[in-house]
Parts: C-alpha cells; structure tokens; sequence
C-alpha cells in the first residue's frame, strides 16, 4: 500500500513543480527557481522550530515568504547593486542556505523530523508513518499526499485562470506592459507559486532535488512541444513516467527513491535529445539525398 | 473634434546609470500620419518609443497621447517590439501570438470569445498569414515573424501604433507588402510612428521625421529634415561634445536637471 | 583553508567576468556522482580516486551544459539546471548505494554534502597546496590570454588565440578549484566561493590586477573567521559560516565602497549639491550687476534680498552657501553687504560663459527653439570641464561672454 501512496505523492510533486518550471522555463529563470527552493531553507527550519509541527498552514506560509523574500533580493541585487544576474542568484541563495544550515544545526541537535539528509533529498519512503486516520480505523492516506493535492489545487486554479496573464508574461514582457498590465504583480504570483511549491515539497524530495522536478521534465517536454497546452501536458507526462520509473529502480537497487526519480528524470531528457537529433539528422540525409537526384 | 496632436512629448530626459540617453526632448506629433524615427544607434530612438509607451519613466518631462494621460489611453496605443526582443523557440502558433493582441487587464481572467477570434483571423488575413495560422512561430521566416508582431497590434484595434525596428530583416517583397498596409492604415485614420535606419527610403515612406541624436536634432516633413546640415549634426560625429558632457555627467552622478528659478 | 579559498577566489574572478558565475554550480553538485564512483572504484576512501572522479564528472558537466545549449533550443540557464540535478541525483542514487552496500570504511562521504573542515587530514592538504599552485602558476603564465578571452573572445579569436584551449584550460582549472574545496564547504555552498568573493572586489575597483587580490583577500579572511567561529560552537558546520562572513562583506561593500557603493553616491549627490548651490549664488550676482548694466563693477556691494530678486534661493541655504563662499575667499562682506573678490569675480564670469556657450552650442547644433534653451542648458554650466570650454569656444568661434541671454 505505501508503493501506492509514494508514487501517487511524488507524482502530485512532480505535476506541480512542472507546471510552474514551465514558465520559469520559458521566462528563462529556471535557476531562480533553483535559487528559490535553496533560499526556502531558513523558512522552514523556523517554521518547524516555532511550531514543533509540520502541520501549521500559516508558518508554511511564513516559509513561503521566505522563497519570494529571496526573489525580491535577487532583483534588488542586479538592478539597484549592479551585480550581474547570474552572480545575485548565486550569492542569494548560498547565503540564505547557509543561514538554514547554521540555524539546523544550533536548534536542531537530535530533532527526527529535520536533519541535513532530508534537505538534500527529502524522505519520501517515511511519508506513510504520518497519515491521516478518521474514525480511529478509517485510513485515508499520508498527510503529504493532502499537503499536496491541496497545493495542486491552488496551483492549478492559479494557472487555470492566469493563464493568459503567465503565457503573456512569458512571451514578451514588454508588451504585456505596453498592454498596462502590472508585469510586477504577476511576477511575483509566479514567485510565491515556485516558492509554495518547493516548501511542500521539502519534506517529500528535499530542497535540491526538487530543482529536477521544476526543471527537467518542462525541458524535456519543451524538445518536442510547439504549443504551451502540449508542452504543460507532456511535462506532467514526463514527470510521472520518471516518478514511476525512478520508484521502481530505487528498490530494486535499493537506493534513494528522490534520487532515482530525478535521475531517471535526466535520463529521459538526455534520450529525447539524442533522438530527435538523430531524428533530424536522418532527414537531412534523406533531404539530402533526395535533392541529389 | 478631431484631434490634430497624437503625441506629445514634453521636455523628454531619460537617463540610464546616470547617462543621458534622451535629452531634453520635445516635440508634438500630427495625427494620421506614417512617422518617421530616424537617428544613428544607441541615439535613443527605442528608448524614445517605450518611454511612450510608458515601459520606461522618464526623469524628467511628460508624454501625452491625444492631450491625456497615456494610462487613460492604453486602449488606442498599440506597441509593435524588436523582432528580437522576444524568443521565438516558444511554444506557440501564430494564433496565439496574435490572440495577446486581444489581451487587456481586465480580461485576462476571462475566457476569448467570438469576437476576439474573429478579429484576430481578420488581422492574420490582413498581413497575409491565414495559411500559416497553425505554425509553431519559430517555423516562420524573418519577415513572417515580423508580419505576425503587426498582426497583434492591429488586433489591439489601436489609433496609434509604434513599431520598432518593422523593416529589419525582411525581404522586399514583405517590406512593400507591409508598406501597403501602413497606407492602408494611414487612410483610416491611424497615426503610425516607425524606427526606421535605412536614410535612403526615408523620404519614400514617411509623411513626417524626426531625426534624433540623443537630442531632437530636427522635426518636420522630410524635406524639412534631410538637409545637410541636420544630417552631418546627427550622423557626422559632430556632437561628440554632447557625449562628452554625457560622460561627464555619468561619472559624477550629477543631476541633469535643476528647477528652473531664475526670475 | 587558505589554499582552497585563495584558488576559488581567482578562479572565480574569470567565470564572473565571463558571466558565468552559476556553471560553478552545475560542477559543484556534478561533483557528487565522480566521488562516488571514485569510492567504488578504489573501494575505499582514496584521495586520489575520489578527486580524479570528481574532477571526471565536474568536467564533463561543463560539457554537457555547453552541449545542450549548442544543440537544442534550451537556454544555458536551464542547460545548468538540468545537469545539476541530474547529476546530483546520481549521486545521491550513489551515495544511498554505497551505504547499503559492502563498504565497510564509507565514513565521511557524508562530509562533501555539507563540509567539514575538520574532516581534512595532512595527505588532502598537500594536495590543496599542489591545486593552488597549479592555478597560481596557469594565471601568471595565460593572465593575458585569460583576460582577451574573458573579455571578448570573439576578439580573441580574430587576433588568433587558441581560444578553445584556453576556454579548455580555465574550465578545468575551475573544476579543479571546486574539487579541492569540496571537502570543506559541501556541495551547495562551494558556489558561494566561486560567486560572492568575485562580486565584492568587483565594489572596490575596476583593474583586473586588484580585482584578484582583493577577491582573494576577502575570500582567505572568510574562511578564517568562518573556521574559527565554527571551531569554537563546535557542533555547527564550516561552510555555512564562512558563507555568512562572506555574504556581510559583500553587503558592507556594497554600502561602503569608494567606487560603486552608496554610500559614496550619496557623498556625491551631497557634494555636488553644495557644488551647485555656491555656483548658482555667484551665477546670481552676475545676472544682478548685468541687469544695472554694472558688468564692469562686479565688486560692488549688495545685499542678500537682491540676489533673491534675480533667482529664488532658499533662504537658509542661502546664508549657507554665502557663508562657505566667504571662507572659500570669492565673496567679502562689509556689515550686512556682500561683493565679489578678486577671484569670484573671475568665477561668476566663468560659470556665467559656460552657461550661455552651452546654450548657443544647443541653439546650433539641435533643434531646440530659444523659448526652451535656457532651462536645458540649466545645471549644465556646473559640470562642464575646461577641456569642453576649450572645445566650445573653439567650435563655437566665441570668445568672452556671450551676451545673448536667454
């Protein structure tokens, strides 16, 4: 039953965090979704020191704050401090990781619930020892898996219904705003959307690895898609062929379950690249030599 | 009543990192005419345009459009960018494109409906793309691509549209194609202020110039503005006083304007 | 310590003025898989394995980043992303296998996740000391190579440098610098080295030369501190405190540096303010003796209600700016009259000539009509140098004080 239950979370991870790396993908700031899911770090450590609990909405919130702080500093250092973009992403988020890092390990000498392993690559295999029972008997599933769906269905209703507003932005800033839309506003909608996507993401794949998550699969799918619908759709497709791919091989070699997903994740990406090259060379041959005769 | 003015610009400064990229800048544009915005590089001709288009602030001066505010009058501005301001390699048909064309801040979270579609196949007829309607925008050719960027803003059903930079890359037969419905517009009424940087079709195809050098060097039809002299000023290296002062100004983060208090 | 975060610092340098701070990154986590590799391959924990893996993988991450871009329509940073992770992932995939495993001596594998300096024993840091050496030595030996490739290699390739080879040979040298400070700040923050010393030397001048030193500096004072402060809380890692050291001493030369910081923006804007307020004040009492036709007697006498009539000063200013004119020697005072000196005279005449040169420069060269000339050429007389004077007069064909005013 917690085959079921992990591969059914993982893959509501990954459909949220593709849907969102599709338009960070397309806005070309994938590492400033990288940079978030470092920076949300701090967040959560304090979230989980205050609370004790995972449970608390409101201090994920405040962890989730701490994600779109961390993009609000990466504009404030290239456009007020003049330092080049790349280089503010980086000092952002290695700066608020390693203040994350610091508060671990002053606060959190001994606590189960968060070490440094679990940063790097979460406990997805651990989910089912926190369910959610009714009744005392009636066992309705992990609580991630509800952490989840819950964040599936904001996500997913924000883009059902911005849809328009995130296509446009991405495409062409300029002219959203040429049109008066508030380009700030919908930019940190993304943000706030990334960062509460890698906060409840954490304690199932880890901060790191979730960057495979936003990441690859919209890349991958990006290879072969000429319409955004198709390329969102082909994303939660590559995402959870990975999921369940990457499941599978980690227990027969018994190994990390995120790691093996993600890993897979690359896998697919790197087949569909060589492919559609070897694809695309085989018709220019065939063009080629059509055009001889 | 007709309004006569389309655009006016009043005493224009915009700097960038401390630089005057446009400097004092003023001029009153006529309306239904196919302008012209004419200068060598880096002398602010697309600075000029956002700046209209209020994608820039200025530091000093105002833009009016038909003697308004430009926030009042978003819906009779259309903006037609650089071809390569934007990645074509998106996920996107030619549709789609034009489809933004329809876009407005209170729509965005409304769904397209009958009317939009069918303004939006009616401008893709227009600029000749109908058969292309489905293709992925990075199948198209260079004056494809151009041609679909027009074909959104027409669909903004705008009275003024600004193109940057619409000739570039484009072959002659697009080029007078475009130039047919730049008339055609003209002929309805619409006022079209184009960057323009080949000097030798200038006087072919505009009614009315502006030569700019950082500085408005000259404004007025074309024969007004081709003469010699306003020519060597803006292209033959004359002012480089003027950047100098520019440097100077940059380095010691002076402040370009001061009030005017002198009695 | 010192070794490794004097040869991140100047490495990182370079990929900052190549703008390609973030690859540091992507080889950074790459590094993860090669260790491991190392690990199975030697079977035990063995230096030279585990750094030849690591320096294997980072290299190859490089590669496929740069592959990606080429071949496909993925942006470079994606191409980072997507080789970060996946490499990370395998060696997180690694990692798991190898403590599931056989090994028996796996102990401090852990340590090139997170860093722990304590972890370095004496073999490692002779082969800290060889890496810097390494780089030292390829930065003195390619510095100019390195810079016209840096700097515009399109440029260094019209003037026939193998720029490829050199592109080659800083790439490997970053993997190296990245592979030997691994160990002390884990797989994350490593990048910081690579980033944030390069970004806060960049504060403090525009000279490659210093750039390097500095970023060296700052980076070495880091580690110390960041060592010792961890040494003395002994339970919390290295890396995350040297990452904070670092982090203040970006943000202190971002506030406080002499070139770029604002700090001295803010000095400026003051200085030029005042600059202004004293020129504008000699300004006016030209305009005021111009107006009584007294161009000859610009040493009389008047008082400070009569500059007020010429141009609107604020008056507290006012007494301000003619109180720092007196001690500067251009204004005299006899009771509650104030004339021009020797020297303001020649002053009022120079700003007022700049002015009104600027405005016929204006008038002649652009299309500005007189209504407008006069609030353009405002606040210009302040700036102009007498280089420009020079050239003003010289284009203009005017000498002494236009009359014309406008």
């Amino acid at each position: 039953m917690s085959d079921f239950w992990i591969i059914l979370t993982a893959s509501i991870v990954a459909i949220n965090a593709g849907l969102l790396g599709c338009f960070l993908l397309l806005r070309k700031m994938a590492m400033v979704g990288d940079a978030i899911s470092h920076a949300v770090l701090p967040g959560i450590v304090i979230a989980y020191y205050f609370s004790g609990d995972k449970t608390s909405g409101l201090l994920l919130l405040g962890a989730t704050l701490t994600g779109v702080l961390a993009s609000f500093i990466i504009d404030f250092l290239s456009r007020k401090a003049k330092i080049q973009g790349d280089a503010s992403i980086g000092i952002t988020y290695t700066l608020l990781f390693a203040l994350g890092m610091i508060m671990i390990s002053t606060w959190m000498q001994g606590n189960v619930d968060i070490d440094m392993e679990c940063v790097l690559y979460g406990d997805i295999a651990l989910i089912h020892m926190d369910k959610i029972i009714v009744d005392g008997n009636l066992y309705l599933g992990p609580r991630a898996f509800f952490v989840e769906i819950i964040a599936f269905a904001i996500i997913g209703f924000s883009l059902l219904f911005g849809f328009k507003g995130f296509k446009l932005l991405a495409f062409n800033i300029d002219y959203a705003r040429s049109l008066g839309i508030n380009t700030g506003k919908w930019h940190y909608a993304l943000m706030t959307l990334v960062s509460l996507t890698t906060v409840v993401a954490f304690e199932v794949v880890g901060a790191v690895l979730v960057v495979g998550f936003l990441i690859i699969p919209p890349a991958t799918a990006q290879l072969v898609s000429t319409k955004l619908k198709v390329m969102l759709l082909l994303t939660c497709i590559f995402g959870i062929s990975a999921v369940i791919l990457g499941y599978y091989l980690a227990i027969w070699w018994n190994v990390s379950i995120t790691g093996a997903m993600v890993m897979v994740s690359g896998i697919i990406f790197f087949g569909v690249l060589i492919g559609q090259r070897i694809l695309k060379s085989n018709k220019q041959n065939v063009e080629f030599a059509e055009g001889q005769f | 009543m007709k309004e006569k003015c389309a655009i006016e610009v009043h005493n224009l400064t915009i700097t960038y990192g401390g630089a005057p990229v446009l400097w004092d800048v003023d001029f009153e544009l006529p309306a239904g005419q196919i302008i012209g915005v004419i200068g060598p590089n880096g002398s602010g001709k697309t600075t000029l345009l956002k700046t209209i288009m209020g994608l820039l602030e200025p530091s000093s001066g105002y833009v009016k459009i038909f003697n308004q505010d430009l926030s009042k009058m978003r819906e009779r501005i259309a903006y037609v960018p650089q071809r390569e301001s934007v990645d074509w390699d998106f996920p996107a048909s030619v549709f789609d494109v034009v489809m933004m064309g329809r876009y407005r801040k209170n729509n965005l979270f409304k769904r397209t409906n009958k009317i939009d579609v069918e303004i939006v196949e009616e401008c893709i007829e227009k600029v000749g793309l109908t058969e292309f309607r489905d293709r992925q925008i990075a199948q198209l050719s260079g004056g494809q691509q151009q041609r679909v960027f027009i074909a959104r803003a027409l669909a903004q059903k705008a009275e003024i549209y600004l193109m940057d930079e619409p000739f570039v890359g484009v072959d002659a037969a697009t080029e007078n194609s475009i130039l047919n419905l730049l008339e055609e517009m003209r002929n309805t009424g619409k006022t079209v202020l184009i960057i323009h940087h080949d000097l030798q079709t200038v006087s072919d195809y505009f009614d009315y110039l502006v030569l700019l050098n950082t500085r408005l060097i000259a404004k007025g039809t074309p024969q007004d503005v081709l003469t010699k002299e306003n020519l060597t000023n803006a292209y033959g290296g004359q002012l480089t006083l003027l950047a100098k002062v520019a440097n100077l100004i940059k380095e010691n983060q002076f402040p370009i304007r001061e009030k005017d208090v002198d009695l | 310590m010192i070794c490794i975060n004097s040869s991140s610092a100047l490495i990182g340098s370079f990929a900052y003025l190549r703008k390609r701070s973030l690859i540091g990154d992507a080889v950074a986590h790459s590094l993860l898989p090669g260790i491991c590799l190392g690990f199975i391959m030697a079977g035990e924990k063995n230096m030279i394995y585990l750094f030849f893996g690591a320096f294997f993988t980072g290299w190859l991450s490089t590669y496929l980043v740069d592959y990606i871009v080429n071949r496909s329509k993925i942006k470079q940073d994606a191409a980072i992303g997507i080789v970060l992770s996946s490499f990370f992932a395998l060696g997180i995939v690694l990692l798991t296998f190898i403590q599931n495993g056989v090994y028996t001596d796996q102990g401090g594998l852990n340590h090139f996740l997170f860093g722990q300096v304590a972890a370095i024993n004496k073999d490692e840091l002779l082969l800290f000391a060889v890496v810097l050496a390494v780089i030292v030595l390829s930065i003195i030996v390619f510095y100019r190579s390195f810079i016209i490739v840096s700097f515009n290699s399109d440029y260094a390739k019209s003037i026939g440098l193998p720029v490829r080879s050199i592109e080659f040979l800083m790439t490997s040298l970053t993997v190296l610098a990245i592979a030997a400070g691994i160990q002390a700040l884990g797989v994350v923050l490593i990048s910081a080295l690579i980033v944030t010393p390069a970004a806060a030397a960049r504060f403090w001048t525009h000279s490659l030369g210093r750039m390097l030193v500095i970023a060296v500096v700052f980076s070495v004072f880091s580690g110390l501190v960041g060592a010792y402060i961890s040494y003395a809380n002994s339970q919390t890692p290295t890396g995350p405190w040297v990452v904070m050291i670092l982090s203040t001493i970006t943000l202190i030369s971002f506030i406080g540096s002499t070139k770029r910081g604002i700090l001295a923006r803010y000095l400026k804007a003051r200085n030029n303010k005042s600059k202004i307020l004293l020129e504008n004040i000699l300004k006016a009492i030209y305009h005021y003796h111009e107006r009584q036709d007294r161009q000859k007697e610009l040493n009389l006498s008047l008082a400070p209600a009569e500059i007020l009539k010429v141009r609107r000063f604020d008056t507290a200013d006012l007494r301000h700016g003619l109180n720092q004119l007196i001690r500067r020697g251009f204004i005299g005072y006899r009771g509650n009259n104030y004339y021009l000196t020797e020297e303001g005279m020649t002053e009022s005449k120079r700003i007022v000539r700049l002015h009104r040169l600027w405005e016929q420069y204006l008038l002649k060269r652009t299309s500005i009509d007189a209504f407008h000339v006069h609030s353009g050429a405002e606040a210009i007389e302040h700036i102009l140098s007498p280089e420009i004077e020079k050239e003003l007069e010289k284009e203009l064909g005017i000498s002494g004080i236009p009359t014309e005013d406008f």
